[in-house]
């Protein structure tokens, strides 16, 4: 099972924060911490995996990560998963930002937060991997992207319907008014 | 502008603070636009200030007030709404909270909207912070989607049912049909999650387990067509086909066929193949390789497939990548005891990864090298491993002496080559070694008696070249204490002859004990050796006796203590010192011909445990030094002090003691103490029983003379605070010769615990004659002889 996802650039600033298992706020940011020490004094030529923090859960567990440019991907897992398939992982992972963000970087990260987490959701879910097709992956995030901003579209009218109408004198249209009449007012709101 | 635009300008905003400050300044003013924004009806805007409240949340700073919008925006019927109420619930509400209860039916609702995607969130939610509850609500709800018609929701249900399952063990049953057909299932996410879900259930059931033993030959079909064709290259991860998939099949396969052999030889053939056709030169095909081992390792398999699988792990450990070399190791730590003998065979390349320069890797070469060590390649593997001390990381030196201690322990080829070893590591690493380093080594050096000259020799020669190595230091004083006589000897076959005298010696010791770098439990080892040696040598006594009277005034107090106590030896106990000083006893039972003992008159017990640490042997020499000094007060019948003793005629004396034994009488539980004797007649007071205020003694008068006493009284007189009982003497009459006495017991209060004090008049008539006398008693004897009575005549 995977415990936490985190990821965090070379100054231990949190880029994307991502536990499985409950922790209190406080020690969320206290483990962001104890991890960033534990893997940012290691060399880029030792291996990717170490003993998991105290306040993680001390040995039962492993930190297995990657180190990219600016960026620190760690995955805290307990012995029910793969090492090396854990780095794979870390890898379709980042390949799968790099895909949906086009060149992705830190930046990237910063600013669409909420994307990479819905992107995130789509490789991991409860602490399990879920897909490790990048396609896939790519594709669903996509529809549903698409579905969130047909979405908006919709719910952009009734909102414009809802001024349309407040901004009509109903009580001062006469009784007999015709039909030609109404229409010929409706066309002058629109720039509302 | 765009809606999304909001965060981030927020996040500019944030990022363009220049201090901590500032930046809690900005973010205290977002989150009360926040909470605006929350109290406020719906405006279009609720999504958005989510979304920056995670924000917020993910940088430390408190985000719980957003929980209640969370649960409103997951109630929304916009998807995108829904969409960030989600994802702030999994990540700001958990389980334990009564808002993840407001949910249970917004989830019900969603796991059955037409919109898949809709579905995918409640999901995703359930699975990742369900309680107990939700579960055991929902779980019907689960169980129909894994037979929903497309892929994307059954693999996700999947992974909830196994959330599920690990909440609520109890629902396993209603999840056991499915997973079964969902190996039928084509798409590999859903046959990912299908293999995750049986693994779990057949990790918490053993029935399950069993009934899932029958699905070896689908895994073994399945693993097969991904071994062998590459169908689905979308799945393709250099080269290999879904290792992703491979690995979890392979783990599911291991745990059916652990400890079955019917199951084992369905799948051995499989792993035969996975285990020869598989790529290793990407961590992929690694992976799938590794994974294969494991499984060969864990069920009964073949033994030529565990020995592929070991020369498979061999293999690994000359691989480039570290991290391949790492799990390697790892694995073979965990079967070296299985198969010995295979891994064995790559002793020498384990060996060759202590020089990795990954300490990751150093450190399981070095687990697995001490547990490789074997009496056949002791010799070797050790020179490996002293190599290793001499260069390791730090982190590593304590474990690394700690692992060559034991090894040389259990497989040393010699007691020399095993005090070689081990003061080898401690002439390296003396500063990283264990506590118990210095008893063990103690006991081992004198177990080893025909090497007592030769390892004080090298423990000298040590000390004089470095006395910065405290372990070294301490064994090197106790055993120039214990053996210091061989060492002035200089005849020692395996040492070229170098002559020590007793100055140089002492000079070492001194320097010792007079170095800032020695820790104060070595200036205690060093003291103790001066003293021994005192016994050891013949020209230097004096200079020991200077050493020894400076310490007596040192500020550390054990050392003063001990200082003390020496200097006691010496002026007042000199004839004591020698006995005491001798040689330690061995510390076996089973030791060889006493030797130790042979030097002095006397074979003294060997110590009941074996492996006694020496410090408090050490401490204890005072011990023993009081209780020979209680020893001597016992054994004499005078009082230390010199009192004013009767005054009598030496010929009643003297016939008063004989008589006294012919009289036979009878042994008293404390011995009575004579406080009068006059004329022949004498008074002893006995103290039968005390307490902390009350105190009952017995007067027993006797008579020495010729003639018959009679008419005996006896009065006493105590202090007004103390209340005083006289019990009826036994007679009044005491017999010539010694043979009578009278007796009479007199019960003391003291309840002010005043300091006793009693007269006593003794009256009798001697041949018609009245005598009558008087004394006082100041102080009582005491069944642990605590004090001494004197005594006064009036």
């Amino acid at each position: 099972m995977i415990k936490a996802i985190l990821i965090f650039n070379n100054h231990g600033k949190p880029r994307l924060i991502r536990f499985y298992q409950y922790f209190a706020e406080d020690m969320q940011q206290q483990i962001i911490r104890e991890t960033f020490h534990l893997v940012s004094k290691r060399d880029d030529n030792v291996c990717n995996f170490l003993e998991g923090g105290s306040l993680i859960g001390g040995s039962d567990y492993k930190l297995i990560y990657r180190h990219y440019a600016t960026l620190y991907f760690v995955f805290c897992v307990d012995s029910s998963e793969s090492e090396l398939g854990i780095l794979d992982l870390i890898q379709v992972f980042v390949e799968t930002l790099d895909k949906c963000f086009e060149n992705v970087c830190e930046l990237d990260l910063i600013f669409h937060m909420d994307k990479v987490h819905y992107i995130l959701q789509e490789v991991v879910m409860g602490g399990m991997v879920l897909e490790t097709n990048m396609n896939e992956i790519v594709a669903q995030v996509e529809l549903q992207n698409r579905m969130e901003k047909s979405e908006g579209g919709l719910s952009a009218a009734p909102a414009r319907a809802v001024s349309a109408v407040k901004n009509m004198n109903l009580p001062e249209i006469p009784r007999n008014i015709n039909i030609g009449d109404i229409n010929i007012k409706v066309p002058s709101l629109s720039p509302f | 502008m765009t809606p999304s635009v909001r965060l981030q300008e927020m996040i500019r905003v944030i990022r363009s603070a220049r201090t901590q400050g500032e930046e809690r300044g900005i973010i205290q003013k977002e989150c009360a636009e926040i909470r605006a924004q929350f109290r406020q009806t719906d405006n279009g805007e609720r999504s958005h200030s989510l979304a920056k409240l995670l924000y917020v949340h993910m940088l430390g700073y408190p985000a719980h007030f957003g929980q209640m919008e969370c649960v409103r925006l997951i109630a929304s019927p916009r998807y995108s709404e829904k969409r960030i109420g989600y994802l702030g619930a999994m990540m700001l509400l958990d389980e334990k909270q009564d808002a993840s209860l407001l949910i249970t039916n917004s989830i019900k609702n969603d796991l059955s909207h037409s919109s898949q995607y809709v579905q995918s969130l409640a999901l995703c939610t359930l699975a990742c912070m369900g309680s107990s509850e939700m579960c055991r609500d929902l779980a019907p709800e689960i169980e129909r989607l894994l037979r929903a018609s497309t892929s994307y929701i059954k693999k996700k249900a999947t992974l909830c049912a196994v959330h599920i399952i690990r909440k609520v063990p109890e629902l396993a049953e209603l999840f056991t049909p499915s997973a079964r057909s969902l190996l039928s299932e084509k798409n590999h996410g859903v046959l990912h999650g299908a293999v995750v879900l049986i693994t779990e259930l057949c990790e918490r059931n053993a029935e399950t387990l069993d009934k899932f033993r029958k699905a070896v030959p689908e895994l073994v079909t399945i693993m097969k067509g991904l071994v062998t064709s590459s169908y689905s290259p979308e799945h393709n991860v250099a080269g290999i086909s879904d290792p992703f998939l491979q690995v979890r099949i392979l783990r599911l396969l291991r745990i059916l066929g652990h400890n079955n052999d019917s199951a084992s030889d369905a799948m051995n053939d499989l792993l035969a193949q996975v285990a020869t056709n598989t790529d290793s030169s990407k961590t992929a095909g690694s992976a799938v390789l590794y994974e294969t081992v494991l499984t060969i390792m864990d069920i009964n398999s073949e033994s030529g497939l565990r020995v592929l699988a070991v020369n498979i792990l061999g293999r690994f450990l000359l691989n480039n990548d570290r991290n391949i070399r790492y799990i390697s190791m790892t694995s073979l730590q965990k079967i070296v005891q299985t198969d010995h003998n295979a891994v064995q065979r790559h002793r020498g390349t384990i060996v060759d990864c202590l020089k990795d320069q990954d300490t990751s890797v150093k450190r399981r070469a070095l687990e697995l090298s001490l547990a490789l060590v074997s009496p056949v390649n002791i010799r070797s593997m050790m020179k490996e491993l002293l190599i290793f001390l001499s260069s390791c990381p730090v982190e590593l030196r304590s474990q690394t002496a700690s692992g060559i201690f034991n090894a040389a322990e259990r497989y040393s080829p010699s007691k020399r080559w095993h005090i070689d070893t081990i003061l080898h590591v401690l002439t390296t690493a003396g500063g990283d070694v264990r506590d118990e380093t210095v008893p063990n080594l103690i006991q081992l050096i004198t177990t080893a008696s025909e090497l007592h000259c030769y390892t004080v020799h090298k423990l000298y020669r040590a000390l004089v070249k470095d006395i910065s190595q405290q372990s070294l230091v301490q064994v090197a004083c106790w055993c120039i204490g214990e053996y210091g006589d061989l060492l002035l000897k200089g005849e020692c076959e395996e040492i070229e002859p170098v002559q020590v005298t007793e100055d140089d010696v002492l000079d070492a010791l001194e320097t010792v004990l007079q170095s800032h770098m020695s820790a104060p439990a070595t200036r205690g080892f060093a003291l103790t050796a001066t003293m021994k040696l005192s016994t050891r040598i013949t020209d230097n006594v004096d200079r020991i006796r200077s050493i020894v009277s400076i310490y007596g005034s040192c500020i550390d107090l054990e050392l003063q203590q001990r200082a003390v106590e020496y200097n006691a030896l010496f002026k007042k106990y000199d004839h004591m010192r020698a006995a005491v000083l001798e040689r330690m006893p061995l510390m076996e039972k089973n030791s060889p011909g006493h030797t130790n003992g042979d030097s002095s008159g006397e074979i003294k017990e060997p110590e009941p445990a074996k492996t006694k640490p020496v410090e408090p042997i050490l401490l204890s020499e005072p011990a023993n030094q009081v209780c020979d000094l209680l020893d001597l007060l016992g054994g004499t019948d005078t009082p230390v002090q010199p009192s004013s003793a009767p005054t009598s005629t030496a010929t009643t004396t003297s016939s008063a003691d004989l008589l006294d034994l012919l009289g036979g009488l009878e042994p008293t539980p404390v011995p009575a103490v004579t406080v009068y004797e006059k004329n022949g007649v004498s008074l002893k007071i006995q103290c039968d029983s005390q307490t902390d205020t009350d105190i009952t003694v017995t007067l027993i008068a006797s008579n020495s003379t010729q003639n018959d006493i009679s008419n005996f009284t006896l009065q006493a007189a105590v202090p007004k605070s103390v209340q005083l009982q006289m019990k009826a003497p036994s007679g009044n009459v005491i017999a010539a010769h010694g043979l009578g006495q009278v007796t009479q017991t007199v019960l003391l209060n003291n309840p002010n615990k005043v300091s006793l004090k009693m007269r006593v008049r003794v009256s009798y008539s001697d041949q018609g004659t009245m005598l009558q006398d008087t004394v006082q008693i100041d102080s009582f004897p005491s069944p642990s002889w605590n004090s001494q009575p004197s005594i006064g005549v009036l």
